[in-house]
């Protein structure tokens, strides 16, 4: 093991929100992040927008990825931002969504602060590439 | 936000401020060192206890249970939760917080990962000064919690006053018990999934083993009577007679998916404080702990000074392709990038002084 390993890490949370009970994707993105060297927090099934929030500022994470199947990400997404917000978060996360979002509500997402949608098919190589390229400079 | 106005906005009790400290001192970003040795002044109120065990005891459940216990005594919490990071990416999946789910929107409750990311005791001094960060932010209690796998685990929990490890029932045999390691550490055994089966004989051979330790310095003080071993079922926390005599590590049998067994733990972690603080313990290993941490501090300047010399002198990798070939060998290369620095600094005269009053001055800063 090198001794390079200290220093700046890659932090993200993965984030299941809401209802839906699959959770398949954000296991493979999960193990994709950290096979490319970031650290990942798994949020778990079921949980809360506040609990999402909670959990972004209190482990200052670079990327929020918010995996949502179940369509009621126009509720959800934007009361998690709002939080961010809140806690001066919103500012200095890159929030990514993944999932089932439908063509017309995308620019109301990015509207909210979303930096990037990325829909079934999408590589996860293509997903790491864009967080490597657009985590925040701190 | 530069560093003032972030300590000004921790100790203001803003939770983004803290997170980020935490973040600046697992970064090594640079002013770190002088951020931490700010937070020095405001620290020294918070209780702080170790949590270890192996993977699948419980750890995550019954820290869980303890943070909402101590919330409903009005009190409020800052855990540290550790995971191992992958030795080929530097990657790692940090997943305690998803068993965090009973203090859930509670702000109170500061839960941060981390990952081993530095080496040479990096994560020890990184784990020790985020404990100064949320000290010095007001949380009563904090919990440190790491897989107990080695060495580099047992350092971590070692920041803390009170250590508890968690045996789950049917962890091996007897002979699991006679290893050194993890098990030695404990202030406190805790024997978790006590409704299983098995938990009665695990307790058992705790036991035995604590009695096995007498007169051979295991579990603290070494003096521990049979009385107080055969004691511990009804354990009295008030009963601290025995405090000059020594700690008995108490065994506390707990269920912590139901929450059974917390507030006796507790009490256990409460009369532990109690026991440090009455036999002088307490500053013992409070100094302990800070030559620790000026060992660790000075290793890794010295590394970070010769990796530096390394470089210079061409890379390791030219000195280990010359090895390789049999031109010369690893010790001689040590001594000769050694012994500059050991004539410099017969040379130098330090000007670190420890007055009689304990305090310490420097130039440096």
């Amino acid at each position: 093991m090198s001794s390079e390993q200290e220093g700046e890490s890659i932090r993200c949370l993965v984030a299941k929100v809401g209802l839906d009970g699959h959770d398949r994707g954000a296991h493979v993105i999960a193990r994709a992040f950290r096979d490319a060297g970031f650290e990942v927090i798994y949020s778990g099934l079921h949980k809360a927008p506040e609990e999402i929030v909670q959990a972004t500022v209190q482990e200052d994470v670079d990327v929020l990825g918010i995996s949502i199947l179940s369509g009621a990400h126009d509720t959800l997404v934007p009361k998690i931002m709002d939080g961010l917000e809140e806690y001066g978060a919103a500012e200095d996360t890159l929030v990514l969504v993944g999932g089932v979002i439908p063509e017309e509500d995308r620019a109301e997402l990015e509207d909210e602060g979303v930096a990037e949608i990325f829909g079934p098919g999408t590589s996860v190589e293509e997903t790491i590439e864009f967080v490597r390229e657009n985590a925040p400079e701190r | 936000m530069n560093d003032e106005d972030l300590l000004e906005a921790l100790l203001a009790g803003e939770h983004r401020a803290l997170a980020r400290v935490i973040s600046k001192i697992e970064d090594r970003s640079p002013g770190y060192r002088n951020l931490v040795s700010d937070l020095y002044a405001h620290t020294g109120e918070a209780d702080v206890v170790g949590i270890t065990g192996s993977p699948g005891a419980g750890k995550s459940t019954l820290v869980d249970k303890l943070a909402e216990t101590y919330r409903d005594r009005g009190e409020t919490v800052g855990v540290i939760a550790i995971d191992p990071s992958s030795p080929f990416s530097g990657g790692a999946v940090l997943g305690d917080r998803i068993r965090m789910a009973s203090t859930v929107g509670d702000m109170d409750v500061f839960v941060r990962s981390m990952s081993a990311r530095g080496t040479l005791g990096g994560l020890s001094t990184a784990t020790a000064d985020a404990v100064k960060a949320m000290d010095a932010f007001g949380k009563d209690k904090i919990i440190i919690e790491t897989v107990g796998a080695g060495q580099n685990e047992i350092d971590i929990v070692q920041t803390a006053d009170t250590v508890a490890v968690l045996v789950p029932p049917g962890s091996g045999d007897e002979i699991q018990t006679l290893k050194a390691g993890i098990l030695e550490i404990a202030d406190v055994f805790v024997v978790n999934k006590a409704d299983r089966p098995g938990a009665d004989r695990t307790v058992q051979e705790l036991r035995e083993m604590i009695q096995l330790g007498e007169g051979a310095g295991f579990g603290g003080g070494g003096h521990h009577s049979q009385e107080v071993i055969d004691a511990h079922d009804d354990w009295d926390p008030n009963t601290d007679e025995e405090a000059d005599a020594g700690w008995t590590t108490p065994i506390v049998e707990t269920v912590a998916t139901k929450a059974d067994g917390v507030d006796d733990l507790i009490d256990a972690f409460a009369t532990h404080r109690e026991y440090l603080v009455d036999s002088g313990e307490h500053a013992a290993r409070t100094r302990r702990r800070y030559a620790e941490e000026i060992r660790t501090l000075l290793r890794e300047d010295v590394h970070a000074l010769l990796e530096a010399d390394l470089e210079r002198a061409g890379g390791v990798d030219d000195l280990a392709e010359a090895v390789r070939q049999g031109e010369t060998d690893p010790y001689s290369i040590a001594s000769d990038l050694l012994d500059p620095l050991e004539r410099c600094l017969e040379d130098v005269e330090t000007d670190l002084d420890v007055d009689a009053n304990g305090v310490t001055e420097s130039d440096d800063r």
